[in-house]
């Protein structure tokens, strides 16, 4: 079998030549980084990566191998993959599959070789911008439809949510080793949602009703659900005006928690706009004010819009600020229990500083 | 919170003389947490009695202290002083253990004096075994099973219900002192009485084991508003069993999955909240990667050399933080410095990988033992940066500037079941030799993730060895981290030609920042590493700039005394509006803290990568004075690459380190030198030693700090140091020396400008000649030498300087017997007393050294010489004997001491009694001295016993020496000799009986058995011993003096002062 080689093209038109990973393809995105250094399997099969190109800053990646385990959702959601290093032999008592395996299941090209920091540092310098990934293995690539492939595409055009949700409406119940059964159920809108934050309400003792993203406000009262969640999620949020007008209705009579994308459409429920942020915060080391608690979190981001602050009507609180770029990262309603983050409080990967959130949303029902 | 402003005046404590398992790393805390006081304008009184430290620098301290780290000299100076604070987390395990006795003693209550930063309690809770235990039971984080036993019933007890092997660590001793693992009863109890007598509160943890698990550390800060954060984890490649300071470590952890780190990070965030640490601290953390259990380990409460690994590694300066907390700042209200837009209150990303490789001190010691276990060996360590973990080890090993040796097939398994410091060499070999990584893994109980790395870099050397060379090949090498030396050493091409190839080739190291954030945003402070990738982020200024090549690893005999060089002429360099480039790979030190240049290169010291920094940067000029003999030693090939070499000429320096050409110019002057002679095999040197004349001191050409080195008494001791000596020196010759007896060594420091030279201080040994230089103990201004000679020495001196051209620093060494001098040898660079004699005198030499090399003259520049000071300066040195099994402590030739303190006094004999309490002499005031003399020395005893016994000491003495003494029969305890029964010397030390021993052993240093039994048996006693004669008189004298007055501590800005 020939070697698989692959390139990466930036629609700047520079390409980056390295060795092919997973499942020779052509695919297009954005390229964004992240700056984790553990945790790659979880964010390749994060939902709200969806039409981007991931590039991990860290260079060794897949040492400690991939399994059934350690997913957010059913799929790799990434269009493609950027390391420095990956080894094939992957080492660790739970591992099932190495880095180029476990792509390939799932049809997804890599590179691996290349220079990942020049790359970060031209998407800090310059932004995210869209890219192509080739893998291949008998013929050369064809650089200059590779830059037309990515000129063509443009992320804010594109609708994520409804590939990413659910299907149809299902339950997840409370395993028996929860630490109460609160026997409160909770409606989640599914964005693209991660599965530990489904995990974490059901650790709490809820049932998790999981509903598709578009459906309808009455629809979701009909289940009676003591609570609702905004699940995470790929894409624009400008996009999403429907599901912002279902939740508008919602949060008048149940208690709501956002998180990530959620927050993003909470603030637009809460009279506020989102703005494109130039490279996004991509990793598990970003520092987050909790305004109330006067305390410092370190937090899993993954997004690339934020709350635009001065829209926010005058129910609505800042609840907690971005310490590296002093961005909007929580809001809260200064009277309802109704509040959004937009850091991963539900972790996977990355810090569980924020685990309290869910506690307090818990309570709250 | 905001700063607290009742803080005015803190006083910081360091953490004394450089030993094992406190190194430079503490300086470079202290120093940092100074600056970061200084800059809130807090004043900063500082102890420590360590001279060669930035941290006692008038820059960096309002009132200095060099005075000894001990309670009753900690307790005048807060009573004299009277600070806010004290900050005790920056000087180790003996700053901490001061200031715990500081507030036992009511001192800290007394004097309304705060313990800044991490509290008396937390303290308490992290470092008493007992305690400790039950705070981590109380929030349910597992530990090993253990018992804090504090008498041998309940020691045996232990072992009993839990069986063999079991890990001992008594309580508070640094660097795993006394510690061990004890795979017996044997053993046991043998670690058993060393460890209650060595630890301070007679307390030993013993715990079960969990050898060949694997051991993670967490660097943790929190402030006082309890936001608490990770600055980096770490992996040892090395498992449990061995000390995580002599683990290989890499940053960051490489096998943990995501669930595991972050299990244990929460893990670490819940304990360091029971313990309400406000700064820094480490957790150490056990897991056995079969079933995924982890267990905690222990808790450091203070800045350690992780920490300082830590700060390195992520560019996160820890020790500045933790002041700032001290001083009541949360964490989001302190900026990142290295960003300078980003808050402290955020976590590193790293994009590269750091390895960390200790460096032993076995080359120096080779009959030590050189298995690694719980207890520290390493003197220092080195670190490096790549992209990849075979880069990163690669590098760190050509940093370690250390030939492995060769290791024996035969002997491989050794190597890999019992971990020594050659282990990972063996690794490499037997995986060339085919065995496989699972064998090795099982037999290494190494993560086979890093087996393949190391198969990785076996399988490249078999592709350089075996494929025809190609340009994609050496690429790939390149790119795993090979340096052209390493290729060349395989492929047989030389390595200037394999350069120039590689350069045509355009296959050129890239440099990449250390920006703590992995390129997220952009960094103000440039520290850079290598690599061989597309993109290079190093941007060359305009500006005038000089690169600076520092001295690597501490190891004996090039220890922190360059460090302290290098920094200062990188401090003149930036005052002086010219940028400085330092090139070093020491993570302990101050020289690569990332505001001490205006550029640091993280890399190994080597010829190849030394050049790629030149050429990146195209200085004006490159300082090779500087770092030790690592970096003169490369002044010769980098002036035949074209590189401006500053300072002396490179024939002087040739002159200076060639021995015919150095005697046909002492010869031209008129200046005597020990007769001696050049011997490149046995007969030629049995003839050279018989013209000369026995004794003789032989030792390989061109050393660091007398390796090799040894005094000979006659024919057949030549013999057998030519059998072993010749491969130490590999093609070079072996030298031979008159050895000078019964006179006094002597040396000076200066500074050249070519024409004049400027002298620093003239200093006398106080131990006989045939004591390594940085061995002997020394005093400024001399004491025994007439005037006259003085005055020659001065005059010699400036003649040999003059002929040499010597621009910049100089040391010379002279012996003088019966009034005629002999010069020893020149060193065209700094000498490791440079500091000591800036302490002495308030004069910044290096600084000094630094303008005349930049074109300055001292006409212009210099001060007046200081040499008639109005008190006394004696620098004494520490040993590393008690952590080296094996080794025996006889001074002689070769250099063996780690580390200097100093004395500051009006008179000789407080200064030289200060020094010693500084070097961690538990000098007795009263109680019983024993005495065991050689031949030659015994006859002198007589005076010495009668004026021990008038300051009320009990005398003891072996048989020998006691027959000299016969005056005093009946007033002195006759000991037996060892086979002949008790009570002899031994038992005695053991019973607690003796509290010094004055033991000169015979012949020039080779150990008779009685003698290495009575050194070792006081070593284990923590009885001070004292070998040389010299010494062991100007002790007396010492004591005598103390006894006399009070020893006041005075600040080094009060002696300064000019009258």
């Amino acid at each position: 079998m020939a070697q698989k080689r692959a390139v990466l093209v930036l629609s700047d038109g520079s390409a980056y030549f390295g060795s092919g990973l997973g499942a020779p393809s052509l695919r297009a995105g954005e390229l964004v980084f992240n700056t984790g250094m553990t945790g790659y399997q979880e964010a390749l099969t994060d939902p709200s990566y969806a039409g981007q190109i991931l590039l991990m800053t860290y260079p060794l990646i897949g040492n400690y191998g991939l399994n059934h385990e350690w997913v957010e959702s059913g799929k790799v959601h990434v269009e493609g993959f950027c390391v420095r290093q990956d080894y094939g032999a992957p080492h660790h008592i739970k591992s099932e599959h190495n880095l180029d395996s476990y792509l390939s299941d799932n049809g997804i090209g890599g590179i691996s070789g290349i220079d990942t920091r020049a790359l970060t540092r031209k998407i800090r310098t310059h932004g995210v911008m869209p890219a192509a990934l080739e893998v291949f293995e008998e013929k050369e690539a064809d650089i200059s439809a590779l830059v037309e492939k990515a000129r063509a595409t443009d992320y804010s055009q594109l609708d994520f949510v409804e590939k990413v949700s659910t299907g149809k409406m299902y339950s997840s119940h409370p395993s028996s080793n929860a630490q109460t059964i609160s026997g409160k159920k909770v409606a989640l809108l599914d964005c693209g949602v991660k599965g530990n934050i489904i995990h974490e309400l059901n650790k709490r003792g809820c049932e998790v009703m999981v509903f598709p993203a578009f459906t309808k406000a009455d629809e979701i009262r009909s289940f009676s659900p003591n609570g609702v969640v905004v699940s995470n999620g790929p894409g624009d949020p400008a996009r999403l005006g429907s599901i912002v007008a279902e939740m508008k209705t919602l949060m008048k009579d149940y208690p709501l928690m956002g998180i990530c994308l959620g927050h993003q459409l909470l603030g637009w429920a809460a009279g506020s706009k989102t703005y494109k942020l130039k490279f996004g915060h991509r990793g598990g080391n970003h520092p987050v004010l909790d305004k109330k608690l006067g305390r410092v979190a370190i937090t899993t981001q993954n997004h690339g819009f934020a709350v635009d602050e001065a829209g926010l009507g005058p129910d609505w609180e800042i609840t907690h600020t971005n310490l590296n770029d002093k961005t909007n990262e929580g809001i809260a309603h200064k009277s309802l229990p109704i509040f959004s983050v937009q850091y991963h409080p539900e972790a996977h990967p990355g810090p569980r500083d924020s685990m309290y959130l869910f506690d307090q949303f818990v309570k709250s029902l | 919170m905001p700063r607290d402003s009742t803080i005015k005046k803190v006083l910081v404590i360091g953490s004394g003389p450089i030993v094992i398992g406190q190194s430079a790393e503490f300086d470079y805390s202290g120093s940092q947490a100074c600056k970061a006081l200084r800059e809130e304008g807090v004043k900063v009184i500082l102890l420590n009695s360590n001279p060669a430290t930035i941290q006692t620098d008038p820059a960096l301290a309002d009132r200095i202290y060099i005075e000894p780290l001990q309670a009753d000299v900690l307790e005048r100076i807060i009573k004299d002083e009277r600070p806010d604070g004290l900050l005790a987390t920056m000087g180790g395990q003996t700053a901490l253990n001061l200031a715990m006795e500081m507030h036992q003693k009511g001192v800290l209550d007394r004097y309304g004096v705060r313990m800044l930063g991490t509290g008396i309690d937390s303290i308490h809770a992290a470092e008493d075994r007992g305690a400790f235990n039950r705070l981590i039971a109380s929030i349910h984080e597992p530990q090993l099973k253990s018992v804090a036993a504090t008498s041998h019933e309940q020691a045996r007890e232990f072992a009993q219900t839990h069986g063999f092997p079991l890990i001992l660590r008594p309580a508070f001793t640094l660097g795993g002192t006394g510690g061990g693992i004890a795979r017996d009863k044997a053993e046991f109890d043998s670690l058993l009485t060393l460890g209650f007598t060595l630890s301070p509160t007679h307390q030993i943890l013993i715990e079960e084991s969990v050898l060949g698990w694997a051991e993670f550390e967490y660097e943790m800060m929190r402030d006082g508003e309890d936001n608490c954060i990770t600055i980096c984890n770490m992996e040892n490649v090395d498992p449990m069993g061995v000390h995580t300071g002599e683990s290989v470590v890499v940053a960051p952890s490489q096998t943990l999955s995501d669930d595991e780190h972050q299990m244990l990070r929460s893990a670490a965030i819940k304990i360091i909240r029971a313990l309400k640490i406000e700064g820094g601290c480490n957790i150490q953390f056990a897991v056995n990667q079969k079933t995924g259990e982890y267990v905690v380990v222990e808790v450091n409460p203070r800045l350690s050399r992780s920490s300082a690994l830590a700060s390195k590694a992520t560019g996160y300066p820890i020790a500045r933080v933790a002041a700032k907390i001290a001083l009541g700042y949360s964490l989001h209200e302190i900026l990142n410095a290295v960003t300078q837009t980003t808050p402290a209150s955020f976590e590193p990303a790293l994009d590269y990988c750091v390895l960390k490789i200790p460096r032993w001190p076995f080359d120096k010691m080779p009959k030590a033992e050189r298995r690694l276990g719980t207890q520290m060996k390493s003197t220092g360590e080195v670190m490096a940066i790549g992209r990849t973990f075979e880069e990163a080890y690669l590098k760190a090993m050509r940093s370690l500037e250390q030939k492995s040796p060769v290791i024996k097939d035969a002997e491989l398994e050794h190597h890999l079941t019992q971990p020594t410091d050659l282990r990972f060499p063996a690794v490499l070999r037997a995986l060339q030799l085919g065995w496989g990584r699972d064998k090795v893994a099982t037999l290494t109980s190494i993560h086979p993730w890093f087996i393949d790395r190391f198969a990785a870099i076996a399988q490249m050397e078999a592709r350089l060895k075996s494929e025809p060379f190609s340009i994609p090949l050496l690429a790939s090498a390149k790119r795993m981290g090979f340096s052209d030396a390493h290729i060349s050493s395989i492929s047989g091409q030389e390595e200037h030609a394999l350069r120039s190839l590689r350069i045509k080739a355009g296959i050129k190291p890239t440099y990449k920042m250390v920006d703590t954030c992995a390129g997220e945003f952009e960094a103000k402070t440039p520290y850079y590493y290598s690599t061989y990738e597309s993109e290079n982020e190093s941007v060359r200024s305009a500006r005038r700039k000089v690169v600076i090549i520092g001295s690597g690893p501490i190891r004996i005999g090039q220890g922190i005394e360059f460090d302290y060089c290098a920094c200062h002429a990188s401090f003149c360099l930036r005052q002086l509006g010219i940028e400085s480039i330092l090139i070093n790979n020491n993570p302990e030190t101050i020289s690569t803290d990332f505001d001490t240049s205006d550029k640091l290169y993280f890399e190994p010291l080597t010829f190849e990568e030394v050049l790629n920094v030149i050429e990146q940067e195209k200085p004006d000029g490159v300082i090779v004075q500087f770092g030790g003999q690592t970096s003169i030693n490369l002044a010769e090939r980098l002036a035949a690459a074209g590189v401006p070499i500053l300072g002396t000429p490179l024939d002087g320096i040739d002159i200076a380190e060639d021995r015919e050409r150095f005697r046909e110019l002492l010869s031209r002057l008129g200046i005597a030198q020990p007769k001696n002679g050049t011997a490149r095999n046995q007969p030629e040197a049995i003839a050279e030693a018989a013209r000369i004349g026995y004794p003789i001191v032989v030792r390989p050409s061109y050393v660091i700090a007398g390796r090799g080195m040894a005094i000979v008494n006659d024919e057949e001791e030549l013999k057998t140091y030519i059998a072993e000596a010749v491969d130490v020196s590999e093609k070079r010759p072996v030298l031979i020396d008159q050895y000078i007896d019964r006179a006094i060594e002597c040396e000076i420091d200066g500074v050249g400008d070519g024409e004049r030279l400027w002298i620093a201080g003239l200093m006398e040994h106080i131990e006989r000649a045939g004591v390594h230089s940085g061995d002997a103990s020394c005093v400024v201004p001399p004491v025994r030498l007439k005037e006259e000679v003085q005055a020659k020495l001065l005059e010699y001196s400036r003649a040999i300087s003059k002929s040499l051209g010597i621009v910049g620093a100089i040391n010379i060494q002279y012996v003088v017997r019966d009034d005629v001098i002999y010069v020893l040898e020149a060193n065209p660079r700094a000498s490791r007393t440079m500091p000591y004699l800036s302490k002495a005198t308030g004069i910044p030499i290096v600084q000094l050294a630094t303008r005349v090399q930049l074109g300055e003259k001292l006409k212009d520049i210099a001060p007046p010489e200081p040499l008639s000071l109005p008190y006394y300066a004696v620098k004494s040195v520490v040993f590393p004997f008690l952590k080296l099994r094996g080794a025996d402590f006889v001074l002689g030739p070769e250099m063996k001491s780690t580390g200097e303190s100093m004395g500051i006094d009006q008179s000789f004999p407080i200064a030289y009694y200060k020094s010693l309490r500084g070097a961690n002499l538990r000098l007795p005031a009263k109680g019983t001295i024993a005495l065991s003399l050689k031949d030659g020395d015994k006859e002198r005893a007589l005076p010495l016993a009668k004026q021990l016994i008038s300051l009320g000491y009990s005398i003891a003495a072996t048989p020998g020496t006691a027959a000299q003494m016969a005056e005093l029969s009946g007033r002195i305890q006759v000991l037996k000799k060892l086979a002949e029964g008790e009570p002899n010397l031994v038992s005695e030390l053991k019973a607690g009986r003796i509290q010094m021993v004055f033991n000169t052993p015979s012949k020039g240093g080779r150990a008779s058995s009685d003698g290495f039994a009575i050194r070792r048996a006081s070593l284990e006693a923590n009885v001070p011993c004292i070998t040389n004669f010299e010494a062991a008189e100007a002790l007396a004298e010492a004591l005598a003096a103390a006894q006399g007055g009070e020893v006041k501590p005075k600040c080094l800005q009060e002696y300064w002062k000019k009258e």
